[in-house]
């Protein structure tokens, strides 16, 4: 992990603008005792993307992660951050990157201020003269400026992962590489941050997000990769992973068996029957032909919907398991 | 905030920007509680030997006269305060300042990584060699610190309980008092040279582990085993590469004229610990995987 020259002539990102803003290439790290974290790594982070990357504990995100920070070399394959090899091009690739990895890390002797005040004089991209009203524009976009004075060791969780997301966003970023950056916050909080992560995104920095909460993932993030036991096992549009995992159709009805003939003469597989509820596969023909079919059976219809697969469906459908199950 | 359009280049980087690093670090460790914790302890020692010395030779009689030797020029301090300066840097010198310094240095790389600041500080990105050489800096710079601390901490009580004036070397001449001051300057300056090896490694120790603690406790050790090793007879072939065998050389600038054979293989003792060291600690650190 050397460090490259500052002159480097070719600046990070000034490329054609499809290209990838993270880009790896089986990508593999195995620890000394020969575990193997992350194994064979292929991932493709679009620009201008929020991107969800979501794995049970132990899956290798982490590893993956500082792999792409130039924290930990890996053991074989490559990694391009903003078109450029990490760790090699590291002095030039990072300042236009912000990060949050696995949680804040504080001076808690030093003030809020003083922390990120510390935290851009090791980057050597920030320009001192700008430098408090960095901090202070920092503070304010996280609502820590009325605790801004206060020593870091007096802050709360979500003070703390405030201010850590205050230091990834003291300068512009083209990437945001943000692990778990919810986590500590009380609901108001959560809402807070994913509104930010929306403008962020919107002002066209891609976000790299890992969470283990799904719903977040949903509600933010434009692509999702999905890792297992240190592999990857999906990667794309959120929307096109959620279809993966098909979403199915119900029908209400007091007329449970009847409408479960029907339905069968309709083409709908995989049906159940649970009480009032009809349930089946989504048949390929136009749906109002299939309740159409229903009512001229002379079958009452009280609710006829198709169920949109969440990404927890897809995420089940793929790992076989539930979520926070270590892998 | 900015657009993104504002974003794309990076600013050119400015040569003194290391410069910038070197000192928030030095505000940063000397803003610690615990640095100035050392510093204060350090601060104490002349007090103690001062006021010790007064109420030993209150009733007129030499110090030290009821048996046992203390420090290097303990004697002379009745004449002339100014020798409570060479009395308490020779008095510190084998523990207490190397000690502080293991603290300093052992904390520098394992205190960061032990809070996690120290990835924060590499995805800035600071660079490892530049962090590295920002912490010996540092860590240097302490020494001199905490050396000019006890030096006038002494001279300000020698002042205060002692009388000032000419003074006689070692080899029994006399000098001004104004140049008795410079020779204090430099001894000072030799003192704090003296433990840049010990700082060194400390500062590779450092690159070892994850922990604070166990980075200090582990340099401590290492100069207190040193410091044993120094005294047992049979080793004397070994003596001369312990970075702890030329440090009392000092007081050979208080001779006239001034020996410096001494003085010269204890300079080139630290500056080969410091490289040794200092490399060892840049390979370690330069290739090592963080994972804290």
């Amino acid at each position: 992990m050397g460090e490259p020259s500052a002159t480097e002539p070719e600046q990070p990102g000034e490329r054609e603008a499809g290209e990838p803003v993270i880009a790896t290439r089986a990508l593999t790290k195995r620890y000394r005792g020969g575990q193997l974290a992350v194994d064979g790594l292929d991932l493709t982070v679009p620009a201008g993307s929020v991107f969800g990357f979501l794995g049970p504990n132990g899956s290798g995100k982490t590893t993956t992660i500082r792999m792409l920070m130039g924290l930990i070399e890996p053991t074989s394959g490559t990694a391009r951050i903003l078109g450029r090899p990490m760790p090699g091009a590291t002095r030039a690739v990072l300042p236009h990157v912000g990060a949050l990895i696995e949680g804040p890390a504080l001076y808690g002797f030093l003030s809020g201020r003083d922390n990120l005040l510390r935290h851009d004089c090791a980057d050597p991209a920030a320009d001192p003269r700008t430098r408090r009203a960095r901090v202070a524009a920092a503070l304010d976009r996280v609502g820590l400026t009325a605790a801004a004075g206060k020593k870091a060791k007096a802050y709360s969780l979500g003070m703390k992962q405030r201010l850590g997301l205050a230091a990834a966003l003291l300068q512009p970023r083209r990437l945001l590489v943000l692990d778990e950056p919810t986590n500590g916050l009380d609901p108001q909080g959560m809402r807070e941050i994913r509104t930010l992560i929306r403008e962020l995104a919107s002002d066209g920095t891609t976000v790299f997000l890992s969470s283990h909460l799904l719903d977040e993932i949903e509600q933010v993030c434009t692509h999702a990769a999905v890792m297992a036991q240190g592999r990857l096992l999906t990667q794309g549009p959120v929307a096109d992973l959620a279809a993966g995992a098909r979403g199915r159709l119900v029908v209400t009805t007091p007329d449970p068996a009847e409408a479960a003939r029907v339905l069968k003469e309709q083409g709908v597989g995989d049906l159940a029957v649970t009480g009032d509820r009809v349930t089946g596969e989504v048949p390929d023909r136009d749906l109002a032909e299939v309740n159409a079919a229903l009512v001229a059976a002379g079958v009452r219809v009280r609710g006829f919907t198709v169920e949109r697969a969440s990404l927890e469906d897809a995420f089940v459908a793929l790992t076989g398991e539930g979520f926070d199950v270590a892998g | 905030m900015s657009r993104a359009e504002a974003a794309p280049t990076v600013r050119p980087v400015s040569p003194w920007w290391t410069l910038g690093l070197l000192r928030n670090e030095l505000t940063t460790t000397f803003r610690r509680w615990r640095t100035l914790a050392l510093l204060a302890v350090l601060a104490g020692v002349p007090i103690l030997v001062g006021i010790a010395v007064r109420i030993e030779t209150g009733d007129g009689s030499p110090p030290g006269g009821g048996g046992g030797e203390g420090p290097a020029f303990i004697a002379q301090i009745t004449n002339n305060g100014l020798f409570l300066v060479f009395t308490a840097l020779a008095a510190t010198l084998p523990f207490f300042l190397p000690m502080a310094v293991g603290v300093v240095a052992g904390d520098a790389i394992a205190g960061e990584a032990g809070a996690g600041t120290l990835r924060y500080l590499l995805v800035a990105p600071a660079g490892r060699t530049r962090l590295l050489l920002t912490k010996y800096a540092t860590v240097v710079l302490f020494c001199l610190a905490a050396t000019l601390v006890v030096a006038v901490s002494a001279l300000a009580v020698g002042a205060l309980l002692f009388p000032l004036g000419d003074l006689t070397t070692i080899s029994g001449t006399r000098i001004g008092f104004a140049e008795g001051l410079g020779r204090a300057l430099l001894i000072a300056l030799a003192v704090a040279a003296s433990l840049t090896g010990v700082a060194a490694l400390g500062l590779f120790v450092s690159t070892l582990t994850n922990s604070g603690i166990a980075a200090m406790a582990t340099t401590v050790g290492l100069l207190i085993t040193v410091q044993i090793l120094d005294q047992i007879p049979q080793l004397h072939a070994l003596q001369p590469y312990l970075f702890s065998h030329y440090w009392l050389s000092f007081a050979d600038l208080m001779r006239e004229p001034v020996y410096w054979d001494e003085l010269r293989k204890n300079l080139g003792l630290q500056a080969l610990y410091a490289a040794v060291f200092g490399t060892a600690a840049w390979a370690r650190f330069t290739t090592k995987d963080i994972t804290a």
